[in-house]
């Protein structure tokens, strides 16, 4: 099935979303930890740090990026929003649409969170693992509208129609199962299911990581599309820094449960203020065969195991600025210039390589 | 520098399944010389799997070779076609002169055994040494693949190492009996980018110490570029387009491959530019289009003869270059299709070595 027609022609809206420095979403020391267990008994050894101390902003109708190697607790923290996770710790603050005050929704009980669970909605890597392949669009993308509206039959199949049309599908395979589609196309049936409720943000976890490049890029415009079209947010949680810098307004870099930096996309792909960005942009391979790039910072060791983080630093093992002080004293997140944040001692001194713009 | 150590003339591999013939790889050239990086590069389904598999005559029933020729060097200076070549023959290729290496390393390794008795196992298979040289061998191999403490490592099971390490491990036996062709078949698409920096990097050093020929595997055009000498362009079965890397990425002339390249956000660019998909999608195996098998996604479909004619390979503009497409029909010179242990195709080294990466 082809995209929507006329949606290739150049871009002239990707930006042009009033600047609202809203915040639609605020994390204040969002915490996850995960207990550890050995044994046969199960016996707790440990807490998992997945998530330790996360301060996010996401502005209104903006798209922030999670970025981080696997493991650095992006999608524990996309949870935790959604509260399929309970937090251990922090507050979640969204902004109430119908009185413009904000609501701590960690806060809340089950009852008091319904109302807010059509408010976020989640697109996931796996369109092939998140559609249950015994029902049909019709039933998949009407499921949210029938559970929370009580809609009738026909006009839910009228809403399912009109979805199904806006991302790219046509109506008439509504009462097919998944399987008669293909990868891109089942994405799109993921989309469409998280649209149903009208969301205003959505986070999308690794949405296009298991699509092909041309599909990929489909959906990525779509994604865009129905942004302008629809006023919507997007946590954009992804370890592909090309689609990334594509997608996002602003960039927030996780390195072991932690943000270690943040940016406008444009100012931190220029211009890295942490060692661990300046390594994740060095290990993006170009596309271009003739900017091989000579130097290329290639990072030892591993990951850091979020139940043993590292004294001081947690990036310090691997850091090739490493001094004794890193060792020892964790740096803080802190401004280093406007807008620009940063958890390194020596953020203001060291030169570190982005990519040319 | 300019021998030959694959050629792959007219190759198919079809799957007669009982709901039709899935023609997976349906006329595949190509050419490898002695120490060289190609990358094969494909949306996923274009066969680029089957074919690495049918070189090494590991294709599973009901797939069969229906037709073509495999040439591999045979020492000293001879060569011989897999394909209508004897059981022992393949045998003495496969492992030995040619080594694979996949995207999940768990299918070429054992979890009940060690690395050491695993990798051993294979230096026994090929080389009459005793068992503590096999050792000493295997530890130096872990080194010089990267394992920290590979005296330790040795004796340890793979379920005990992080996938970057695994895959490693799994390079390290391909490494095992000095190949002059390693095919890695997307050995770093599960993987961070940082950990695939570091085996990219860890393939280009073995391949500078070996001087070993790399048949690379990839669906992404970023890692093709980087580390690519010659590239092949793989759609439906087919290699639509392949020459030297720079010269296909900075002038393609495959509509398909011009439409792959527009697809990908290149890096340092933003979100100036709105990405131009591939129109549409890869039809269903059995419902292979007639003509050219672009035809149906094509933005320069020509009516009448795209859906009708076959395209035939055609040479040029740059030594080494061929192209499947009818808008340069009657362009070029018929590049080069004999098959045959004899001529190499000289044309393709004087390109690579102007290229001079
Ligand atoms: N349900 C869980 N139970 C225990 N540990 C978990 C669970 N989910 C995630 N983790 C751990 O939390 C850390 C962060 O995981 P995750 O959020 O999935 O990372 P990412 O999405 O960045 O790859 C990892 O160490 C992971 O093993
Ligand atoms: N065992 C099999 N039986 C039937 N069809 C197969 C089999 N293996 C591969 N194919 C088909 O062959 C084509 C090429 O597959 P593959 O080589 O795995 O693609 P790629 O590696 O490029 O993603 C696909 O259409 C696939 O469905
Ligand atoms: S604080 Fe030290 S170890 Fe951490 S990123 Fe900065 S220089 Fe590196
Ligand atoms: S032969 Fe025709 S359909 Fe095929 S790629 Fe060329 S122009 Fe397009
Ligand atoms: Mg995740
Ligand atoms: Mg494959």
């Amino acid at each position: 099935m082809n995209p929507p027609p006329g949606k290739d022609g150049p871009v002239t809206s990707t930006t042009a979303a009033p600047r609202e420095d809203v915040a639609l979403l605020e994390t204040r020391g969002l915490t996850k930890h995960f207990p550890l267990r050995r044994g046969l008994l199960g016996r707790v050894a440990g807490q998992v740090r997945a998530v330790d101390g996360v301060d996010l902003r996401v502005p209104a109708r903006r798209t922030v990026a999670l970025v981080g190697e696997s493991g650095c607790g992006k999608s524990t923290l996309g949870r935790c929003l959604l509260r399929v996770y309970e937090p251990t710790a922090g507050q979640i603050l969204f902004r109430d649409p119908a009185d413009g005050g904000t609501v701590d929704l960690a806060a809340l009980d089950e009852a008091a969170l319904k109302p807010y669970r059509s408010q976020i909605r989640m697109v996931f890597q796996d369109p092939f693992a998140s559609l249950n392949p015994r029902m049909t669009l019709l039933q998949i993308v009407g499921e949210p509208l029938r559970v929370n509206r009580g809609l009738g039959r026909e006009e839910l199949e009228e809403q399912v129609a009109e979805l199904l049309r806006r991302v790219g599908l046509r109506p008439e395979h509504m009462r097919r199962y998944p399987n008669a589609f293909s990868g891109g196309q089942r994405q799109r049936v993921g989309i469409a299911r998280a649209l149903a409720l009208s969301p205003r943000l959505v986070v999308a976890d690794e949405a296009v990581s298991a699509l092909d490049v041309s599909v990929r890029a489909q959906i990525l415009n779509l994604l865009k599309d129905l942004q302008d079209e629809e006023d919507l947010t997007y946590l954009f949680i992804s370890h592909d820094l090309g689609v990334v810098e594509y997608m996002a307004d602003e960039v927030v870099v996780m390195y072991v449960g932690r943000i270690v930096e943040t940016g406008a996309t444009d100012e931190l792909y220029g211009r890295p203020l942490h060692p661990y960005t300046e390594a994740l942009l060095s290990a993006v391979p170009d596309p271009d065969p003739t900017a091989r790039r000579q130097e290329r910072i290639v990072l030892r060791g591993e990951v850091a195991d979020p139940s043993r983080v590292p004294a001081g630093c947690p990036f310090h093992p691997r850091c090739f600025h490493a001094r004794d002080r890193c060792a020892t004293e964790v740096p803080a997140l802190r401004e280093i210039r406007p807008g620009r944040k940063a958890a390194c001692h020596f953020a203001e001194e060291l030169e570190l390589r982005g990519v040319r713009s | 520098m300019s021998e030959t150590v694959l050629r792959v003339r007219g190759l198919r591999t079809h799957f007669t399944l009982d709901d039709g013939v899935v023609k997976a790889v349906d006329g595949v050239d190509l050419d490898i010389a002695r120490g060289e990086t190609l990358a094969v590069v494909g949306e996923s389904g274009c066969g680029k799997s089957v074919m690495a598999r049918s070189i090494l005559r590991l294709v599973d029933r009901p797939g069969r070779i229906t037709g073509g020729e495999i040439w591999v060097r045979q020492p000293p200076d001879g060569m011989v076609d897999l394909v209508s070549a004897d059981t022992r023959a393949v045998r003495a290729v496969r492992g030995k002169r040619i080594a694979m290496v996949f995207q999940e390393p768990m299918t070429s390794m054992s979890p009940m055994h060690t690395l050491g008795n695993q990798i051993g196992e294979v230096i026994l298979l090929h080389e009459r040494v005793t068992k503590a040289e096999a050792r000493r061998r295997t530890i130096e191999l872990l080194g010089r693949v990267d394992i920290p403490d590979p005296r330790r490592r040795v004796d340890e099971y793979p379920f005990q190492m992080s996938g970057g390490m695994l895959q490693r491990a799994m390079i390290a036996m391909a490494l095992a009996c000095n190949p002059e062709l390693l095919i890695a078949d997307e050995p770093t698409t599960a993987l961070d980018v940082t950990t695939q920096a570091r085996i990219l990097e860890l393939l280009r050093s073995l391949q500078d110490d070996f001087g070993m020929a790399v048949m690379l595997i990839t669906h992404d055009l970023g890692v093709a570029a980087q580390m690519a000498d010659r590239v092949a362009v793989m759609y439906m079965g087919n290699v639509v387009e392949r020459g030297d890397v720079v010269s296909v990425f900075r002038s393609p002339r495959h509509p398909y491959t011009k439409a792959l390249l527009r697809s990908i956000p290149r890096l340092g660019t933003g979100a100036r530019e709105r990405l131009r998909p591939v129109r549409g999608m890869v039809p269903h195996a059995y419902r292979r289009p007639s003509g050219c098998p672009f035809h149906s996604r094509c933005e320069e479909f020509m009516a009448g003869r795209c859906d009708v004619t076959v395209p035939p390979p055609v040479a040029g503009p740059e030594p080494g270059r061929e192209v499947r497409c009818l808008l340069y029909e009657g362009t070029g010179a018929a590049p080069d299709r004999a098959g045959g242990p004899g001529n190499h195709p000289d044309s393709h080294r004087e390109s690579r070595e102007e290229e001079g990466t």
